[in-house]
């Protein structure tokens, strides 16, 4: 089948790429990039006035599939990526029961097949059962198609642990990334500690908790050799600790979440709203805006959601008995379009790098580049589009979003995967 | 004078003049509670729930005493009765009792947050008499009259709170309350019973030397130190808590003449305070402030049901 892509502005800075020009696609690959190309016979759709980039990746979501389908399963997790313009997620561990076996690899890898809207990469358990105790069968999982191993949700607190889990690793050309909180100064932590835990009479989550680990596994990396993927960063100092490991070429890269970025301690308010209770916490403004010069100076290697869905019965509660997490599969391209590129913080190829080429080089997943021969996965985006978040507009089967009521100016429209659409027009297409 | 809050859950809502009028107001009720029928018709027909999800003697006692002499029907909801241990959710148990048609929630909660959930799915009047670590707006105002009645004055002085100041919701009410009526606010404890930024409810001095401290005090507010448990405490001992940071004879010397030791209880004695300053015939307001408990909860009450300034008839 063939598909020409007219009329839209086609970025991908790993080719140079940026302007108006046309895309022809066959058999899910791209066949040529240029003007007034012809097509015979096949789809043709005019694009003007949109954006089309390399399609977008998320590396950080939580499915919850197997275990906890009544928060979010693969068909509908799939079907909230593409329609916040993801191409390809990486699902996290800590499911029921958690990914740490070949079985629970494939069980994902082929339910995604079947009812998926997206690519979803699955990452697999450092230890079994999330319990930091033994190493979970990484080779196993490796042959299934597992991209890399994290022990997401909680993290792996044990340093000698950590250690065996990144020298194991190593063997797989996978990287491991980390969860950073370390239980003995966190503790039972609901919010950042400071103004908010001072405000709000909870229990604080102290910057230093997250930090500590930040160290901890970079010297690990440093040891071992492991490629090193730091998740959810939030702090300043935790981002100075980063610059300063790839500063001396160290193999770490991060990852931040539009949340920790756009939302801060301060947003939460005596409502106590369970939204806005998130692992790691909303931090200060202050480290709110070192993320945001981390984006743009490189330093930050890719934006995630940590897509973390609940169900509403479970975030209607007391602020220290909800879980943590908040959706964000929806949003994030949004919000990023919103307060990074229209204010000119970051550029296109900036959030490209971000939200696309980056997150693959992290999963050693193969590059989408806008060049014949490339696959075509595709994200289309109508920049100027404003719109504004509502629990109405989710596919997610889950409403715990921090950003209700905020008005964005751009989102998705179409996305293609391998040449196919997923969503057109910001419709779902469920059959082809 | 306009009175216009529907609740009292967060004191950093209340200006001088409301907390003034709820002090006024509480003192209006004194003579209604020393004489032989401590009884007024006022909120009669009112109906109050008494939601205490977590034990409390000593303030669910104050709350009743005071519904009763205003003669509202009250409803005692909690302990090891509530819907919560078996599974329903705070929202629907608040729904439940709203079916009930009742007018204004007594909550006491474990839970931080809990009295404005309360309110927000109530929509009927809620006071909060305790969330967690964070607010106790009533004790508060009753340690507000004690000092009131015992200075006539709350403005300029001096007040110091020693202990456990991170754990306490006492303070998450009381520190902010006196900065509005313009007191100074000293805390005497390690870093260890801190909350990580008190300037953010308003304290502005901060030491962990109490025998500094104690010279310059006009109220010493001793809180109750958590004896229950030692793995993880915040201090070595409760005799080192006692050499350190306890309310001794010996350190009574440093105080000033009209100076007053005030407690939320229970107290700990030998322990925060020795038994010669709790039961100190001048400075000890310990009972002075369970008493004003009544009389601000009656207070309240009457306030938040739609009594006005000038309309309470004894």
């Amino acid at each position: 089948m063939a598909l020409l892509l007219r009329n839209a502005r086609f970025i991908d800075p790993q080719v140079g790429l940026d302007e108006v020009c046309d895309m022809l696609i066959r058999d899910g690959r791209i066949v040529e990039v240029g003007h007034d190309l012809d097509m015979p016979k096949g789809v043709e759709r005019d694009l003007s006035g949109k954006v089309v980039v390399p399609g977008l990746v998320d590396i950080h979501v939580h499915l919850r599939d197997p275990g906890y389908e009544y928060k979010e399963d693969i068909a509908s997790g799939t079907r909230a990526a593409a329609h916040g313009g993801f191409t390809d997620i990486c699902c996290m561990a800590n499911t029921r029961p958690v990914v740490d076996d070949g079985a629970i690899v494939s069980y994902i890898v082929q339910r995604a097949k079947e009812v998926g809207k997206c690519r979803v990469h699955v990452a697999g358990a450092c230890t079994k059962g999330l319990k930091g105790e033994t190493l979970a069968e990484m080779g196993d999982m490796v042959a299934r198609g597992a991209v890399a191993f994290t022990d997401d949700g909680r993290g792996v607190q044990g340093a000698g642990m950590m250690r065996r889990a990144m020298d194991y690793a190593a063997q797989f050309d996978r990287v491991v990334m980390s969860h950073c909180q370390d239980e003995d100064i966190v503790g039972a932590g609901q919010v950042n500690e400071g103004v908010a835990s001072t405000r709000l009479g909870l229990q604080g989550w102290p910057a230093a908790g997250e930090e500590i680990q930040i160290q901890r596994d970079i010297e690990i990396a440093r040891l071992t050799g492991c490629p090193l993927h730091i998740q959810h960063l939030t702090t300043a100092h935790g981002i100075d600790i980063v610059r300063r490991a790839k500063a001396e070429g160290i193999a770490v890269t991060c990852e931040v979440t539009p949340h920790h970025m756009f939302l801060t301690e301060d947003d939460i308010g005596d409502d106590y709203n369970t939204n806005l209770k998130v692992n790691p916490p909303l931090r200060t403004k202050e480290d709110a805006q070192a993320l945001i010069d981390a984006v743009a100076d490189g330093t930050v290697d890719c934006i995630v959601t940590d897509h973390a869905p609940h169900a509403d019965f479970e975030k209607d509660r007391e602020f220290e008995e909800a879980p943590f997490g908040m959706t964000g599969i929806e949003t994030s391209l949004g919000l990023v379009l919103t307060h990074l590129v229209r204010p000119g913080i970051i550029s296109w190829n900036r959030m490209i790098e971000l939200m696309a080429v980056n997150p693959r080089a992290i999963l050693r997943l193969e590059p989408v580049r806008f060049e014949p021969g490339s696959v075509a996965d595709l994200t289309v985006i109508d920049p100027d589009v404003g719109w504004t978040v509502s629990c109405d507009d989710f596919l997610s089967k889950a409403n715990n979003s921090g950003f209700i009521g905020a008005e964005l100016t751009g989102r998705a429209t179409d996305v293609y995967v391998a040449g196919y659409s997923t969503m057109e027009d910001g419709a779902i297409i469920e059959s082809h | 004078m306009a009175f216009n809050h529907r609740n009292l859950i967060d004191i950093t809502e209340y200006s001088a003049d409301d907390l003034m009028l709820m002090l006024r107001t509480a003192e209006r009720f004194r003579s209604v509670n020393e004489r032989r029928v401590k009884k007024l018709p006022t909120l009669r027909g009112y109906t109050v729930v008494n939601m205490f999800n977590e034990p409390s003697t000593r303030t669910r006692s104050s709350f009743e005493i005071a519904e009763k002499r205003l003669s509202c029907d009250t409803l005692n909801f909690g302990g090891s009765s509530t819907s919560t241990v078996k599974g329903e959710s705070l929202t629907d148990t608040v729904r439940t009792l709203c079916s009930y048609k009742i007018d204004l929630i007594v909550v006491r909660d474990k839970h931080a947050g809990v009295p404005r959930k309360v309110a927000d799915v109530s929509g009927v009047h809620v006071i909060d008499a305790g969330d967690g670590k964070h607010q106790h707006p009533t004790q508060a105002l009753l340690d507000l009259y004690t000092i009131w009645q015992k200075f006539g004055h709350i403005e300029g002085l001096n007040v110091g709170i020693v202990g456990d100041i991170n754990h306490s919701r006492v303070c998450g009410s009381l520190i902010p309350a006196l900065r509005t009526l313009g007191a100074h606010v000293t805390i005497v404890a390690p870093a260890t019973l801190r909350p990580a930024r008190p300037e953010v409810l308003g304290v502005e001095h901060a030491t962990a030397r109490l025998d500094e401290a104690l010279p310059d005090l006009d109220v010493v507010y001793m809180l109750r130190i958590q004896r229950e448990r030692l793995e993880g405490a915040p201090y070595p001992s409760l005799r080192e808590y006692n050499m350190l940071y306890g309310l001794t004879e010996e350190r009574e010397k440093l105080m000033r003449p009209d100076a007053i030791v005030c407690h939320p209880g229970p107290i700990n004695r030998g322990v925060e305070l020795d038994s010669f300053m709790a039961d100190h015939p001048e400075r000890s307001a310990i009972l002075d402030q369970v008493y004003a408990g009544v009389l601000v909860r009656m207070a309240a009450m009457y306030l938040l049901l739609g009594g006005s300034d000038d309309g309470l008839t004894a």
